[in-house]
């Protein structure tokens, strides 16, 4: 089986991963990195959405085998033990969760929006995250934690 | 009641930190180690058929399976309120989807391959696809045994028929009401099928540990309701069987009683010692678990020249899918709310939970009240309409009041309908003139519905809560309420913090496990914050009286003039005397020896004086501890062009006793409102001959985040609960209530077309309006 380097959350791992395992599987399975939840397995819901080479994806379909010398960030990755990124205390202030399984992927979501986009106008968060889907919500508090965090311009993280 | 150090305040969600971080732990998420299978179900391709044999022959040669089992193995009849299935399909299967075998292997992938290699041979019998027709079909019956299934004392099923339950309500004299009526409006009324789309998949998982003894993880609303109906059917004493159930990822109704947890019981007792986990696939969650059930309700509606409300009619056949589990109690609660939330001297209804061969229909968030209010909330508007009343106007005029007779007999007390009307049309300024559209082919609508709720329950749903106190003076509360998204966590946090004294943030409540958390009838119904509220609210009381004992003996004054406050108890005539509660948590060592103890608070609920309803007449006292009541306008704009409709704005208000928590209060509302928009305008599992024609999010659209309207939302307090904490009545549920009929009526006053089926897809807004023009062209011809 093929060989994989890669690093997740700055930390290298190297894996021998079978050719139908997604990132996804390997993040769940093999490292124990359970943030990123599994929704439908088919790309439609975001749940799994993991920062790849600083863009979003849906881990459910991106091949393990692929990914050599990736730099992958998921939801464990964002923050540190002084403190949590400002995009998650924003979700935190705006109530912009409820059950909290789709809030991983919203969240780093909402973080490759500002890094490509830092001053969003509503109707681009809306339609940047239109492809994580959300039964709680409703939307508008994630919307509002996106923007309040872009308002103030990003911070640490 | 004024808002107090916790209550009425938007303190941040207990588990806030959890799920933005990836801590939180969802079933899915606990991966088990080495002792891990996975469990895979073998589901029927056939809505209606005989099992004439099953060959696991080869399933069970496949490297790496350890163990199969089928409907044979465990034949135990089971069910909420009425026991009409077998956790596997014994020798018959009744809708596409229904489990019919289980693999449990080394890897998911052994799983999947023995499910292909179990050979059935079915032979397919006649179904049932419609409700109506299912209603009088003697001759292909889904259960023919009926009349011996176990069943609860207030369902009452027809044997001999498909009808798992009839309920009637007969008041007054309708014919006598008609025929005084000076206007009359009679309407069939639709609703499918839709699927609670929680975004995390059901899961489960269960150990049978050497020793004997069974643990369940489930993502479960309702830990006591799988405790209990497992433990019967596999004969475990409750002390053999532990249910824990971490966070859950939404639930809507759709994990309320038992899901999937029960198909993994078998497979684990044949395999002490392992963890046999089951997650669903999206596609099963489509085609394996509950779904709202579908509707038809044939409405006639009449009032007087006065406009007052004279008199009523309801056939509702709900299509309860291939087995009754909550469906039975929704056809109930529909039947003795069938008048909405107005006030009608006369009424028939008759309302049928039938069997079909559809998935099995649950409880979804509402419990049947979105259903009904879909057909009452339009033939309030044509009513109006024909009367010449302003549809605001003359739903006032028949709001229920408090004491207003309703429709089940007794008084309704805190009707607070028109306090909710009044705000929503002061927020909207209903009335004013209608915006311009923002294109040529385009037209602007506004449109209104009311709604009430109650929590359907049976008259002795309790609740317990017990609360610890900890050494540094932190407080642990044990509740079996589940946090599904809701917020209880935190709401029942900020009710015991306010009554004992201490900072919210010192309050934390756990998530059940059924060894160590005392019973919670089932999270549904929108009544945590009032039943488990209620218990945790005595348990408060009570550790707080065991506090002021010590104290009072320890500052040598009398526990009544004590108060505690931030955590620090003090005489109210000299607060500088003051002893933190730490210091006596675990009681007091004085120099007569110690007093007092570790301080544990106990509570329990149940509402007092639910009475049942007569099983001819439906009439009786009070079915129900409180009705929620609400109201909503819709600004819609429809393109002339597609038919697709937009929903621009939503104005609600909704009166709930008390606000415990206004932030999360109105983000129930936001999801409401948002769940009920995509009921109105494309939520619909299609069924064809019972086989699915969508199962993915791609087929079955739920909304995102470019189809929010702009939500204005008002919550009042005019009429605090007597019974509940603080004044609290439910919320949640009530929210999507009324969005889907108010889309209608909205779509009514752009251009002037009803739909009546839902969901209002474009398709059917374009057909009806290309209808309707062409029936204007054909009367302006006509000489
Ligand atoms: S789980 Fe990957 S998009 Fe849904
Ligand atoms: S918070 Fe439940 S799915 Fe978004």
């Amino acid at each position: 089986m093929k060989t994989v380097t890669l690093t997740v959350n700055n930390r290298p791992h190297t894996l021998t991963p079978s050719p139908e395992r997604t990132l996804l599987d390997v993040l769940r399975e093999d490292l124990g990195l359970t943030g990123a939840k599994r929704g439908c397995d088919a790309g439609e819901c975001g749940a799994c959405t993991v920062l790849l080479n600083g863009k979003p994806v849906n881990s459910c379909l991106v091949l393990a085998v692929e990914l050599s010398g990736a730099a992958v960030v998921t939801i464990e990755g964002l923050g540190g033990p002084d403190g949590l990124d400002r995009l998650q205390q924003s979700f935190i202030d705006n109530f912009a969760l409820q059950c909290g399984y789709c809030t991983p992927g919203m969240i780093l979501m909402g973080k490759a929006l500002l890094m490509q986009n830092p001053h969003p106008t509503e109707a681009e968060v809306k339609e940047f995250i239109s492809g994580n889907l959300c039964r709680c919500t409703g939307y508008e508090n994630i919307v509002k934690a996106i923007m309040a965090v872009a308002g103030g311009g990003e911070g640490n993280g | 009641m004024a808002d107090g150090k916790a209550i009425g305040r938007s303190v941040p969600r207990q588990d806030a930190v959890d799920k933005v971080t990836g801590a939180a732990q969802f079933v899915d998420d606990i991966q088990f180690g080495p002792t891990l299978l996975h469990a895979k179900i073998l589901r029927s391709p056939h809505p209606h058929a005989r099992i004439v044999a099953i060959d696991t022959a080869a399933a069970m040669a496949v490297p790496g399976v350890r163990a199969i089992v089928t409907g044979k193995d465990c034949p135990q009849y089971l069910g909420l309120y009425l026991a009409d299935r077998t956790v596997y399909a014994v020798d018959r299967v009744r809708f596409v989807g229904e489990p019919v075998a289980g693999v449990a292997a080394d890897s998911a992938a052994a799983a999947t391959e023995a499910i292909g290699k179990i050979v059935v041979a079915y032979e397919p019998l006649p179904g049932i696809f419609d409700p109506v027709a299912g209603a009088g079909n003697k001759d292909v019956l889904l259960h023919e045994n009926l009349g011996t299934y176990r069943c609860a004392p207030f369902i009452y099923p027809v044997p001999g028929t498909n009808i798992a339950n009839r309920f009637r309500l007969r008041k007054g004299d309708t014919d006598k009401g008609f025929a005084a009526a000076a206007a009359v409006v009679e309407n069939t009324y639709t609703v499918p099928h839709i699927q609670h789309s929680q975004l995390e998949p059901h899961a489960a998982a269960a150990n049978f540990d050497r020793a004997g003894k069974l643990t369940l993880w489930s993502s479960s609303q309702s830990p006591n309701a799988v405790r209990k109906l497992i433990a019967t059917a596999f004969g475990l004493p409750m002390t053999k069987l532990r249910v824990i159930t971490p966070y859950v990822g939404g639930g809507f109704g759709g994990k309320a009683g038992l899901t999937c947890e029960a198909l993994v019981v078998p497979l684990a007792l044949r395999l002490p010692g392992h963890h046999v986990k089951l997650t669903l696939t999206r596609e099963e969650v489509f085609r394996g678990t509950f779904v709202r059930q579908g509707l038809v309700a044939r409405l006639k509606t009449g009032a007087g020249g006065d406009g007052r409300l004279a008199a009523m009619e309801a056939e509702l056949f709900w299509d309860g899918g291939a087995y009754a589990e909550y469906g039975v109690n929704i056809a109930r609660s529909g039947g003795y709310c069938s008048s909405g939330p107005y006030e009608i001297p006369n009424i028939k209804t008759d309302s049928c939970c039938v069997y079909t061969n559809h998935p099995v229909g649950g409880p979804m968030r509402g419990f049947g009240m979105p259903e009904i209010h879909w057909g009452i909330e339009q033939q309030m508007d044509m009513l109006a309409e024909k009367l010449g009343l302003d549809p605001l106007a003359f739903r006032r005029l028949n709001a229920l009041r408090d004491g207003s007779p309703a429709a089940f007999g007794g008084p309704m007390s805190g009707a607070t309908l028109v306090d909710t009307i009044d705000a929503v049309a002061a927020r909207c300024g209903w009335g004013g003139p209608k915006p311009p559209a923002s294109g040529a082919r385009k037209a602007r609508g506004r449109g209104l519905a009311c709604m009430f709720k109650a929590p359907s329950m049976p008259p002795d749903a309790q609740s317990s809560a017990v609360l610890k106190l900890n050494e540094d003076g932190t407080v642990h509360i044990l509740t079996t309420a589940m946090e599904i998204g809701q917020g209880s966590l935190t709401a029942l946090a900020q009710i015991a913090a306010e009554e004992l004294g201490v900072p919210v943030a010192d309050v934390v409540v756990t998530l059940p496990d059924t060894d160590y958390t005392p019973y919670e009838w089932q999270t549904v119904a929108s009544r945590i914050s009032y039943s488990a509220g209620n218990a945790v609210l005595a348990a408060a009381r009570d550790a707080k009286a065991q506090l002021l004992a010590v104290a009072a003996q320890v500052l040598a004054v009398p526990a009544t003039e004590l108060a505690i406050e931030d955590g620090r108890i003090f005489p109210r005539t000299d607060p500088a005397r003051a002893l933190a509660v730490s210091a006596i948590a675990m009681g007091c060592l004085l120099p007569g020896g110690a007093i007092g103890g570790p301080v544990v608070g106990r509570g329990a609920f149940v509402p007092a004086g639910i009475t049942g309803l007569d099983r001819e007449t439906g009439q009786g006292e009070r079915p129900a501890p409180f009705w929620t009541y609400g109201t909503q306008v819709a600004d819609v704009e429809v393109d002339l062009r597609t038919g697709a409709i937009t929903v621009l704005k939503v104005t609600a208000a909704y009166e709930v006793g008390k606000v415990i928590n206004p932030a999360l209060a109105i983000g129930q509302v936001q999801g409401g409102i948002v769940q009920g928009l995509g009921a109105a305008l494309y939520e619909r599992l299609a069924l064809a001959e019972g086989k699915y024609l969508n199962s993915d999010f791609v087929d079955y659209k739920i909304p995102t985040a470019t189809d929010t309207p702009q939500m204005d939302i008002v919550l009042l307090e005019t009429s605090p609960q007597a019974d509940g904490p603080f004044g609290v009545k439910g919320i949640a549920e009530p929210t999507m209530v009324p969005t889907a009929p108010a889309i209608a009526n909205a779509v009514y006053d752009a251009i002037g077309v009803r739909i009546r089926d839902l969901p209002l897809s474009a398709e059917k807004v374009l057909a009806a309006l290309k209808s309707k023009q062409a029936g204007e062209k054909f009367v302006r011809r006509a000489p």
